[in-house]
């Protein structure tokens, strides 16, 4: 069915009165008095216990099993391995997946499932984990990406052949793909420039950090029901790819998420729920699974790692001619690392004729990694905004002034074949440098880093339903998560559109058999995309009041508007009718013409490319190398920010994620290829007491084609973090660090240098 | 097979006995015997604070208690903090105003966390608010709403 939001409807002169509000978040009641059910907070009658038994060693030939003796345990009601999962073939989308999820020819990670167990009891199932025999035949393994490129080193899977390889095609090979992104001639752009700089960086791992372990339930009916409970960011893809990889119809699995404790993009792909679906049909029970953090790490994805090369050339007149990249990305034991976001975004935003990137995706003894808040570019931008401030630095231009002069504009062609609308990049930049941050010196002994970043922001397919009750109040049905408040702000948006008050408006999260399908939460794609979905099925219900009251007034439709909640006749000329409220129009007609309902389903396009500018202080201790922040702005062009308090919480999470990850947080793995830091103790977050307040300056540049004007807000935040942590470090103390994290020890290390060069600022 | 002990303990007020293992969490006992699901755990391992209750008064990650050892004790959970049914508590007031959630996991464990400062000290800076909740990992919010939520409650408790 066409959609009615061909035209969006923005009117950038519109008044509006409850987009733009702080109203409390419908949810937010139940959350701060305990009542919130999350993943692990449900209970069904005769539930079992389920528990993963994990490979010890990150590289294995699995010879064997042996369950008898824990499938002999009282109180055990069902064992699975590999031999319960469908054959899918390896190499696969459902054959990497159904092998994540339990190994199969092979564990290939420190933490990999070889077996599970349901039991009455957590006690039970955790003494039968513990009597199931593997034999093993461990193999030798490979962590680091860049060594598992090198000729000989161990092999994960022998069917892998580098995609796009312009030698030894033919090879056995970890390195799944190599892709090229070129524009113009970068050759040319470099013999054009005056400065050129050249530096190395690498990046480690970091976990997406989210607090509430994931948890499932699921039940298998006799009939061949799946009910799954969890939490969850994608319930229709989690669907979808449980009847991928088990060979269930999909509309015998209804995932229904609870609410959900950080995703944060860690919470897209599934871990227990296929384990606790084959326990439950085994053990004819409900099996419920809940990781433990230990689990979480070990067993659930961080990010990429990175290792690359930057080279950038400009003019004396901060021109950028070219830029050259040259990325490994560390993807797991298996494809798919989203690494392809990296090129289409590391430079964009910056006007740069010549561009030559090159970046491979490579395979090694480490957790699969997964997606996280704008997947493996904040990584990137590390370096790319650590080449454009030298460069800045060796023209002696302000850093500011520097990016505004490449910014892009209005109508840019990208880099991906896109050609933008309005967007607010120019306006972030000038916001930044008249913010009270730019303007006050640097104090002394700290020093202050600028940096930029852009995210795509997403659409993508979403389908809602917008529910007139009988006494006018209005239900929301969404099949997308709700990772930190959409709900509210699509609440706002029905009111505005509906002209109620977001209190008659609530939102559910529908389980998968209610809606067709939607995509994934993640890209910033959600508060836009229902958001469109949702004033589309105001309209429609707009239209049914408009018709319905034209059949009672006995006049043409449109002799009929609706304006500010009501139904009017639309001159003296059509009568004297007394304008009706949506609630007297669903009173008097629901019982004899049925409810009035809007539904909707799309592949929403229309994103609004968002930018960010960060502004950071630090102070960097000479005697224990331990960075800390002081100051921190953001300027971010939000496009129209529907509950501001909550888009700004999203800029300040953001922005704490990437300090955490610029200072401190990384995977470490022993010479045995194990994990070594899963846990908080180990992997170090930032806690309260190491950061401090983020101001924000939310610049509004309407996207026209979302009809309040949003942009997506929530990855873009952290883009530009870990570049201005960097930035700012080499401001204090006379060379920018080039790895990430800027741990304590390798800040020492870099002090060391800089006075040992005699640049030391300090 | 081991046998398991019998506790009663009072939570939020109201008397509970119940059967638990030799070596079963505190925490796993208020979710999993009593269905308290309010009190969340993170980590197990007391790094999270997620898990934060009070015990006869003193706050403890519930996570490092054993089930066993809250015999006869005083238990304060979320499920309590709220006066009476249709009142808040100030700090639950003001984290819904100010927005100091987002996901809500963390919630409970940083009301109970920062309702035990504001009873010892009723006037925290910046720096004591962080300080005290520096055992309460969030990973939403960056910890300024949450920081400026509590500002917010402490003043108002102030005023009476």
């Amino acid at each position: 069915m066409a959609s009615i939001l061909e035209e969006s409807g923005f009117n950038p002169g519109a008044e509006l009165k409850v987009v733009g509000t702080n109203p409390v978040k419908h949810d937010g009641l139940d959350k701060v008095t305990g009542r919130a059910k999350f993943g692990a907070d449900a209970f069904l009658p005769g539930m079992l216990v389920g528990k993963i038994l994990r490979s010890p060693h990150a590289h294995a030939i699995i010879k064997s099993i042996d369950t008898s003796k824990a499938e002999a345990l009282p109180g055990v009601k069902s064992v699975v391995t590999r031999d319960d999962f469908p054959e899918k073939a390896a190499g696969s989308g459902p054959g990497d997946m159904t092998r994540n999820i339990m190994a199969r020819e092979k564990a290939l990670y420190d933490g990999h499932p070889v077996a599970a167990v349901a039991a009455t009891s957590e006690r039970v199932a955790k003494k039968a984990i513990k009597l199931i025999e593997v034999e093993y035949e461990i193999l030798p393994h490979v962590i680091d990406p860049v060594e598992a490129m090198k000729p000989g080193a161990p092999i994960l899977h022998d069917y892998i052949r580098t995609k796009g390889a312009v030698e030894n095609e033919d090879a056995q090979t970890n390195v799944t793909e190599r892709m090229v992104t070129q524009l113009g001639d970068a050759d040319v752009g470099f013999e054009d420039a005056d400065v050129i700089v050249e530096r190395s960086f690498d990046s480690a791992p970091m976990h997406q950090g989210y607090i509430e372990p994931q948890a499932c339930i699921a039940d298998y009916s006799e009939d061949g029901q799946v009910e799954v409970w969890c939490c969850t960011q994608a319930p229709f893809v989690y669907r979808d790819r449980l009847s991928a990889i088990l060979d269930i119809d999909c509309n015998k699995i209804n995932v229904q998420q609870s609410e959900l404790g950080g995703g944060f993009g860690g919470k897209t792909g599934f871990y227990g729920e296929p384990i606790a679906i084959l326990l439950s049909k085994k053990a004819s029970a409900a099996v419920k699974i809940v990781l433990s953090r230990i689990e979480v790490f070990r067993g659930t994805g961080p990010v990429s790692g990175t290792s690359y090369t930057i080279k950038m050339g400009c003019k004396k007149d901060g021109t950028i001619t070219a830029a050259h990249a040259n990325m490994v990305f560390q993807s797991g034991p298996y494809a798919g690392s989203m690494y392809f976001n990296a090129p289409n975004a590391m430079f964009t935003r910056y006007d740069i004729k010549n561009v030559d990137i090159v970046a491979y995706e490579v395979l090694s003894n480490r957790q699969k990694v997964a997606s996280f808040r704008a997947p493996c570019v904040p990584q990137i931008v590390f370096g790319v905004e650590g080449v454009v401030d030298e460069m800045a630095r060796k023209i002696e231009m302000d850093p500011i002034d520097f990016r505004m002069k490449n910014a892009c504009e209005d109508g840019h062609t990208t880099i991906y074949g896109d050609t933008w609308g309005p967007i607010g990049f120019i306006e972030t930049l000038k916001q930044a440098k008249e913010s009270d941050h730019y303007k006050t010196p640097v104090k002394a002994g700290e020093g202050r880093g600028i940096s930029t970043g852009f995210w795509f922001n997403r659409g993508g397919e979403t389908a809602a339903s917008l529910n007139l009750a009988p006494d006018g109040t209005v239900t929301i049905a969404i099949g997308t998560a709700d990772v930190a408040g959409s709900r509210i702000s699509i609440s706002m948006m029905a009111a505005e559109e509906l002209g109620i008050p977001v209190d008659q408006v609530r939102v559910k999260m529908a389980d998968t058999n209610s809606l067709g399908f939607n995509r994934v939460t993640a890209g910033s794609r959600t508060t836009f995309s229902v958001g469109m979905v949702i004033v589309d099925s105001a309209r429609k219900c707009i239209a049914e009041l408009r018709g319905r009251a034209a059949e009672m007034w006995d006049v043409p439709e449109d002799g009929v508007i609706f304006e500010d909640g009501m139904v009017r006749p639309a001159s003296a000329n059509v009568g004297d009718f007394e304008p009706m409220s949506i609630a007297d129009i669903c009173k008097k007609t629901t019982m004899s013409h049925g409810a009035i309902s809007g539904h909707t389903e799309m592949n929403v396009t229309g994103a609004g490319p968002g930018f960010a500018v960060n502004i950071v202080d630090v102070k960097v201790d000479e005697n224990t190398g331990r960075t800390d922040v002081t100051r921190y702005t953001v300027i971010q062009d939000v496009g129209k920010a529907i509950h501001p308090q909550q888009v700004e919480g999203q800029i300040q999470g953001g922005a704490i994620q990437g300090v955490g990850w610029a200072l401190n947080e990384e995977y470490i793995y022993g010479e045995d290829g194990r994990l070594q830091n899963a846990g908080f103790l180990d992997y170090r977050m930032p806690v309260a007491s190491d950061v401090p307040m983020v101001d924000t300056i939310m610049v509004e540049v309407p996207n026209p084609a979302h009809p309040f004007g949003l942009r997506g807000v929530g990855e873009v935040p952290v883009v530009p973090t870990m570049a201005a942590v960097g930035n700012a470090i080499g401001d204090a103390i006379g060379i920018r660090p080039t790895s990430l994290p800027m741990s304590p020890s390798k800040m020492l290390d870099i002090i060391e240098q800089a006075k040992a060069e005699g640049v030391y600022k300090g | 097979m081991t046998k398991r002990s019998h506790i009663s303990l009072s939570v939020n007020g109201d008397e509970y006995e119940t059967l638990c293992e030799p070596d079963q969490s505190l925490v796993d006992v208020l979710r999993n015997e009593l269905e308290l699901t309010g009190t969340k755990e993170g980590c197990s391992t007391g790094d999270c604070g997620a898990c934060s209750i009070r015990l006869d008064g003193d706050l403890v990650c519930s996570c490092l208690v054993l089930a066993v050892e809250a015999e006869g004790k005083e238990i304060e959970t979320i499920e309590g903090m709220a006066p009476k049914s249709d009142e808040l508590h100030p700090l639950q007031r003001h984290f819904l105003e100010i927005n100091g959630l987002q996901c809500g996991i963390c919630t409970p464990g940083i009301l109970i966390a920062a309702k035990a400062l504001l009873e010892k000290n009723s006037d925290p800076t910046e720096t004591e608010i962080r300080f005290w909740l520096a055992g309460n990992l969030c990973r939403c919010t960056g910890y300024d709403k949450i920081i400026r939520s509590v500002q917010a409650a402490a003043e108002e408790m102030r005023k009476g």
